[in-house]
């Protein structure tokens, strides 16, 4: 066997370099892995839009910009098409407030300002308009941001479906806040705000597809408090994510390989909610892959690790918080799950897309 | 924590571990397939091989139906996708299985109306609901799922669809075995049997593994102290020098297994002369087709598949994998040009699939193990 692990070994260094080559797009026509957060994204990214604009993947989130000595701005953009519009515990309209102020949240910024554009498909009842805009001033107002702007598009029958929504983003960032892969440290301790996979679970089931009927509700909520409370709490945040599409296990491995550190983490630390674990395991889904619209992932120093879960419990948000890993220098750009069985195994990023337009 | 069931008991796990040691100490070196994917899935899942003695290895078997499907089948149920006025259902794994050119997914993506379902009843229920689509189910599986579909196609019958149709894939578990027993590169000391399959057909029809063919086999359950109970139960076998069929999975198998299920098969299906199987070539009476009974429902003959056979791309091993005569990493493609995004071989896209299992899961330095701190 000694023999057998040296190949090992060799396989692994070969599998690696690989894994670190830019991902190559090899199709030809967009499908719906092209928009599952996963690797066929990144490879649509980093070969069409990227190099168009000179971005990095770095940009994915939000871009900084430097305005004054004192303060940058933070803008960030996203598109919803989730289906159905409503489900329980959030909506459209709910997840477009919330996810770009949960953006411009993790990357340590105060939400400030909206702007909101519609795609709207020929023959979508006013009355729903009217209800999707109301409820997005309602959330916007929750979450402290204005709507100073936006646009309204009517497409023929057919040519979308129903009501499509894209929101911007403006937040003010105090200087000296220092957030980003480059900041992490090998000891370094991974949390999370609470029970993960919520939010794709309850939206699968708002489908009807499924003859399941669970009380499972989507997470979706705004971050800004709950991350000014950790920021305020005097620990050392190095890093901080939304893990929506794609997951925990995605947002895990987009910080291994940025930070070309390994990632550790427990499965039995994962906090998961008995009915989203049943129902990932009859239809064979993964909770660490499944979407979230109100958790926080937090990387933080071990000395402060204490400080950062006292602070997040202490909010309504963070009730269920828990540290699920360590930032190891080992097994650099990979996630490692301890398995509760005593095992371990590897937790890559996303291929294909279990769970289409959840967000 | 609420992943935690009996069957996930890390202390039961250590002692059947600590009675695997005992009994693995001394032997030689011992390979045991399972021959399901759902172990295989299980096994990495869980990490259990790590667990095991250095000596005891696991082997990947052919029982992913997934993993089976030759790509001349992918094309063909492309064709029927796209056929005018065609709904074409299948499950969500079947999507990105690669064929001669293209897969289901981009053939989606270019217009066909390709929906995935979790059930066959639900594509039953989409051609009650669109009765103006003809609606094709792309059915895949071993003796597992082939009484679901039957009884779809009785169902349908009963209520008078005539816009529902099955393109059959479905395969048989015991020619399979016996095409891996027959082969000339063997090299396994026994098998974890397929339990999910054990449900339906029972644990009766694989006594020839041990009497004709002198390997033990022990008919397992999915989790993951199920299969350590096996591999215990396989050594204690070569330790005693006995060679038996066991059932370890008494909670779900019978000896003779599900008359119902196994009459509803019967009833709507036969065995077909011959199969492709992805890897391991054509082999006799490994498939089931309908009765002519029921040909209106049989999409294969509504719609003139080309039937096209196309060789299996040459850098691919996935026959050597599911034979067990090469381990996945092993194969020259594996992890560089054969990847779960850009799969060459069917072994690389299932989760059940061996590559793809030892892929996602499995790759890694398992050097010693950094305690994460509890809070």
């Amino acid at each position: 066997m000694g023999h057998d692990a040296v190949d090992r070994e060799r396989l692994h260094a070969r599998i690696e370099e690989w894994r670190r080559r830019p991902m190559r797009l090899h199709d030809e026509v967009i499908t719906s892995a092209h928009g599952a957060g996963g690797k066929a994204s990144q490879a649509l990214l980093n070969s069409v839009v990227f190099p168009a604009f000179e971005m990095t993947g770095a940009a994915m989130d939000g871009a900084v910009l430097q305005v004054t000595a004192k303060h940058d701005l933070v803008m960030t953009t996203d598109s919803f098409v989730v289906t159905p519009r409503q489900f329980p515990g959030g909506s459209i309209a709910s997840l477009a407030v919330n996810g770009t102020v949960n953006d411009l949240a993790v990357m340590g910024a105060t939400p400030r300002w909206l702007s909101v554009a519609f795609v709207l498909e020929e023959g979508l009842p006013i009355d729903e308009f009217r209800d999707t805009v109301a409820e997005i001033a309602l959330a916007a107002t929750e979450a402290g941001v204005r709507v100073v702007t936006g646009d309204t598009k009517v497409v023929g029958r057919g040519a979308a479906d129903g009501l499509y929504v894209t929101t911007t983003g403006i937040g003010i960032r105090q200087d000296g806040i220092k957030l980003g892969p480059g900041e992490v440290q090998p000891g370094d301790v991974v949390l999370v705000s609470g029970n993960i996979g919520d939010h794709g679970i309850a939206v699968i089931q708002a489908r009807g597809e499924l003859d399941l009927v669970s009380d499972v509700r989507s997470d979706c909520a705004a971050l800004h408090t709950l991350v000014g409370d950790l920021l305020a709490s005097g620990a050392e945040v190095r890093w901080m994510r939304d893990p929506t599409r794609g997951g925990v296990a995605s947002s895990m491995n987009e910080l291994a390989m940025d930070a070309e550190l390994g990632v550790r983490l427990r499965e039995e630390n994962l906090p998961v909610s008995r009915t989203v674990n049943g129902v990932c395991e009859l239809l064979g889904l993964d909770p660490l892959y499944v979407a979230n619209e109100g958790k926080l992932l937090a990387v933080v120093s071990p000395e402060t690790a204490d400080k950062a879960l006292t602070a997040l419990k202490h909010h309504e948000l963070g009730r269920n918080s828990a540290v699920i890993g360590v930032v190891t220098s080992e097994n650099s750009g990979i996630v490692v799950l301890e398995t509760l069985f005593g095992g371990t195994r590897v937790v890559d990023m996303l291929v294909g897309d279990p769970l289409p337009r959840i967000c | 924590m609420s992943q935690f069931n009996d069957f996930r008991d890390p202390r039961a796990a250590s002692k059947v571990l600590k009675r695997i040691t005992e009994l693995a100490d001394g032997q030689p070196h011992r390979k045991f397939m399972e021959i399901c994917g759902g172990h295989t899935h299980s096994i990495y899942r869980h990490g259990l091989e790590e667990l095991l003695p250095q000596n005891v290895e696991l082997v990947h078997g052919p029982g992913c139906p997934v993993c089976v499907i030759p790509m001349g089948r992918i094309d063909d149920a492309i064709h029927i996708a796209n056929q005018p006025n065609v709904t074409f259902c299948c499950f969500g794994d079947m999507l990105r299985v690669p064929g001669g050119k293209s897969n289901l997914l981009e053939a989606r993506a270019r217009g066909a109306d390709i929906r995935v379902v979790y059930s066959p009843m639900d594509v039953l229920t989409i051609a009650e609901r669109e009765p103006e689509r003809d609606v094709v189910f792309l059915a895949v599986g071993f003796e597992t799922t082939t009484p679901s579909t039957a009884v779809t196609v009785l169902e349908a019958k009963r209520r008078k669809l005539s816009n529902y149709f099955v393109m059959s894939n479905h395969i048989r578990i015991i020619p399979a075995i016996k095409a891996i027993l027959d082969s000339k590169d063997l090299d396994l000391d026994g098998f974890i049997g397929p339990g999910h399959v054990g449900t339906v057909i029972g644990n009766h029809p694989y006594a020839f593994v041990a009497s004709d063919y002198e390997k033990p086999l022990v008919t397992a359950g999915f989790e993951p102290l199920d299969i350590l109970e096996s591999v215990m139960r396989l050594l204690a076998q070569k330790a005693d020098g006995r060679c038996e069929v066991e059932n370890q999975y008494t909670r779900a198998v019978r000896d003779a297994g599900n008359p119902v299920a196994i009459d509803v098969i019967d009833k709507v299906f036969t065995v077909r002369p011959h199969f492709e199987w992805r890897g391991l070539g054509s082999i006799e009476h490994s498939a089931l087709m309908f009765r002519d009974e029921f040909a209106e429902f049989d999409a294969e003959r509504r719609y003139a598949v080309p039937g096209v056979q196309i060789a299996d791309p040459k850098a691919c091993q996935c026959g050597e994998v599911l034979r067990g005569a090469i381990r996945p990493w092993e194969c020259k493609v594996f992890g560089t040009a054969c990847t779960p995004e850009t799969p060459i071989g069917t072994c690389m896209v299932s989760s059940e699939g061996a590559c793809a299992a030892y892929y996602n899961y499995g790759r890694f330095n398992k050097s010693p193990r950094i305690p994460v701190t509890a809070v």
